[in-house]
């Protein structure tokens, strides 16, 4: 009688801690442990997560593939798609299950895990390595820098925000690409009455939405008010510029500017990107990365030229230059704390050889891409689009101010209260005073 | 252990010997609480354990990453005066309340209907209970691209009666949500209630018909009220449901527009993960856990003290 009894609580007590442990290495088998796959020939392996999307992915994944031949390490990649992942990383970096190499935007995110120490300081590889980091474009150092230490190295390319056009539809609807903002409104007009929608604009995405605001208080206040936003100077959110800002938002949607739908559309699905291509919208102002989505996907709009591209208007009375840009300097990398000694040492090994080479250099710009290496320029008058990055590259060196996209140059926190206010600003749930005051508060605090 | 043996060796209390049904009774609760251990322990683990943390966490701040501050009550005064905390409220419970009006109603006939005897009964019951086999997700997924104003249906068929801004209006896209929702749910409790009805002696609606009662009449006299019970297990499993249906407003709206589907859990997830306020968040989802158990109470105390009692046949 005893010892059924007792075999069957061994039974259950081994099972449940049977169970438990599975659950439990279930917890700690993320991508971040270091069970690296070790099969490389030169050491150990790295974890890299990235974006998903074309043409990006391939490039990335020729870049990895190509380093993993070199015999250093082995980097294993990994594709998020991009709202998917902001959410992932933070989540990964605060639980310990970084990858080894961080992809980033720079700016306010980047700082938040510098002060949390769970990303490497690279200052001094870039000091031993200096070839390393002169052959990068100067500008784009500023948001991989923390109180003047280094945590990201520069990556991909230069994507400042344009206003893509599509010249059929204008031509169809007898206007000029918008130079002012009364062109723009006139264009809107012309493009409601012949039944097209006049700017595609995915934005329950709302960093979508974001892009829009960031060249209007660019145009009406100058470049100075957000850097003012961004220092964290007290009521900076309270200048006049952004409650007019906020009406031009207002007289947008009054003028039926944006898509039907465009509050449950997704950059993710690039439906807005669709949307222009497939000649049912006149404009859309996205990022440059766009470009070699469209010309991918887009069945030959952009190799027929029927893609247009243009500085985003001016408006009158407003202090902002017509060559101010707004956007993303570049893409980064960072190196995870957590990670081993020798992850570390494959992921800087790649961070040397594998990341922005020639043959990714020249991958980029054949995308249509500005990659963020000196010494293109040739490549580039050699490309098929050329005219489109001879344009941007030029527009980039010559911008008297390069903002960063808003919500990677504030601070997490706020820039998460940001997305949620300009939703509600698209919407017409609050006014461009509660937009403005909101946000101030939302800052103080 | 020790607790166990004493007891069952020790004489019965009112010091009456035990009647031999009793004694049966009892022994078939032999099975002691060693059989709950391993339930206990996970429950212990991955729910007890959790839940203290977040307790916890709700009285820290900490933005996912750095040091997490102990600061007292900071983060409930924040979750308390944030707006969108009492529109999650709101929302959550009006989803609440118009899930149980909308599927309890439509489950109830459904399964009833479905209950009967006859071979194509079977067959729509088996077409009917495809929904259950889809994620929330792969459903949200679906909806999303059909709803679509440019590229789904309404497009896709050139049908301009379908061409409504589904998920961009604040108002609509509530609709849209409950239809959804009730899609997904309705077989389920479609399920219990077929299960419940066919459970019903035929010998009441025999009795019945013999008292010259139509379909209309047995249907209010018999089946619903010995569908009482079921009511109460499929109301419990509808409300507390309805108070986690994240997965699939997640997926399908992000709580947009705006904050007009931002019902608690999602602002809770938002605040949390997108935000990166731990503390806020850990404030409501003790909120969630608070408004869960009452409403599960709530819903017990309903049926009435013998609830859990077991149902006899033609009690």
């Amino acid at each position: 009688m005893k010892n059924p009894q007792l075999s069957r609580r061994s039974l259950l007590g081994a099972s449940a801690g049977a169970s438990a442990l599975t659950l439990a290495a279930c917890g700690t088998s993320g991508p971040g442990g270091s069970g690296g796959s070790g099969e490389g020939g030169g050491g150990g392996g790295a974890t890299y997560w990235d974006l998903s999307g074309e043409p990006g992915e391939s490039i990335t994944q020729g870049a990895v593939d190509a380093f993993n031949e070199l015999d250093q390490g082995t980097v294993d990649l990994t594709f998020f798609q991009n709202d998917a992942y902001k959410q992932k990383i933070r989540t990964a970096i605060g639980a310990g299950q970084a990858p080894t190499i961080v992809y980033g935007w720079g700016g306010g995110g980047l700082r938040t895990y510098a002060e949390a120490q769970q990303v490497e300081d690279l200052t001094s590889f870039f000091e031993e390595n200096a070839e390393v980091k002169d052959r990068f474009v100067k500008s784009v150092w500023g948001a991989a820098t923390v109180e003047d230490k280094i945590y990201a190295i520069p990556n991909e390319s230069t994507q400042p925000i344009i206003l893509f056009n599509n010249r059929t539809v204008l031509e169809d609807i007898g206007a000029e690409p918008p130079t002012t903002w009364e062109d723009l409104m006139s264009t809107i007009e012309k493009a409601n009455s012949a039944g097209i929608a006049p700017i595609s604009l995915a934005g329950q995405s709302r960093w979508t939405s974001m892009m829009w605001l960031e060249y209007l208080l660019d145009r009406i206040g100058g470049p100075e008010v957000f850097e003012r936003i961004a220092a964290g100077e007290e009521d900076a959110w309270l200048d006049d510029a952004v409650v007019e800002m906020g009406t031009k938002v207002e007289e947008l949607i009054a003028a039926k500017a944006f898509v039907d739908g465009f509050e449950s559309m997704a950059a993710d699905s690039n439906s807005d990107q669709a949307l222009l291509w497939t000649d049912q919208a006149a404009l859309m102002l996205q990022g440059g990365w766009t470009y070699g989505s469209m010309k991918t996907s887009g069945n030959g709009f952009v190799q027929d030229g029927r893609l247009g591209y243009d500085p985003f208007p001016t408006i009158e009375g407003g202090n902002g230059d017509l060559a101010n840009l707004v956007g993303n300097p570049a893409g980064y990398l960072s190196i995870s704390s957590d990670a081993s000694d020798e992850e570390k040492e494959v992921a800087k090994a790649y961070f040397t050889d594998g990341v922005m080479t020639d043959a990714v250099a020249e991958a980029i710009i054949d995308t249509g891409g500005i990659p963020v290496v000196t010494g293109q320029d040739e490549a580039m008058a050699a490309s098929e689009d050329a005219d489109y990055l001879q344009w941007v590259y030029s527009g980039t060196q010559e911008a008297p101010a390069f903002t960063q996209s808003w919500d990677q140059a504030l601070q997490p926190t706020v820039a998460e209260a940001l997305l949620v206010n300009i939703e509600q600003l698209f919407l017409g749930s609050i006014t461009p005073e509660q937009f403005a005051e909101t946000m101030n508060t939302e800052t103080a605090g | 252990m020790a607790t166990t043996t004493t007891e069952l060796s020790s004489p019965p209390r009112d010091g009456a010997s035990p009647a031999p049904a009793r004694a049966a009774k009892e022994r078939t609760q032999l099975p002691h609480v060693l059989f709950a251990l391993p339930a206990l322990v996970m429950f212990g683990v991955f729910a007890l354990l959790p839940l203290l943390g977040v307790i916890a966490l709700s009285f820290t701040t900490w933005n996912g990453i750095g040091a997490i501050e102990f600061t007292g009550l900071t983060s409930w005064k924040e979750v308390l005066s944030r707006s969108s905390t009492w529109n999650g409220l709101a929302l959550v419970v009006l989803m609440v309340v118009a899930t149980w009006l909308t599927q309890t109603p439509l489950s109830i006939l459904l399964g009833a209907f479905l209950a009967g005897p006859q071979r194509y009964r079977n067959v729509l019951a088996v077409l009917y209970f495809l929904p259950l086999l889809l994620s929330s997700a792969a459903i949200a997924i679906t909806y999303k691209s059909l709803l679509d104003p440019n590229f789904g249906l309404a497009s896709g068929l050139n049908m301009d009666v379908f061409a409504l801004n589904w998920l961009g209006d604040t108002t609509l896209v509530w609709y849209v949500v409950l239809f959804v929702i009730a899609w997904q749910f309705i077989p389920f409790h479609t399920l219990i209630y077929q299960g419940a009805v066919r459970q019903i002696p035929q010998s009441m609606y025999e009795a019945a018909q013999i008292d010259g009662a139509g379909r209309v009449r047995q249907f209010f006299s018999i089946t619903l009220p010995q569908l009482k019970y079921t009511m109460i297990t499929s109301s419990t499993l509808m409300v507390v449901g309805a108070l986690t249906y994240f997965d699939l407003i997640f997926v399908l709206t992000q709580g947009g527009p705006g904050v007009a589907t931002r019902i608690l859990p999602l602002d809770m997830y938002l605040t949390g993960f997108r935000g990166n306020e731990m503390g806020v968040a850990s404030g409501l989802a003790m909120m969630l856990v608070v408004l869960g158990l009452g409403l599960a109470l709530g819903v017990q105390r309903l049926g009435g003290k013998d609830a859990s009692a077991s149902q006899m046949e033609g009690a």
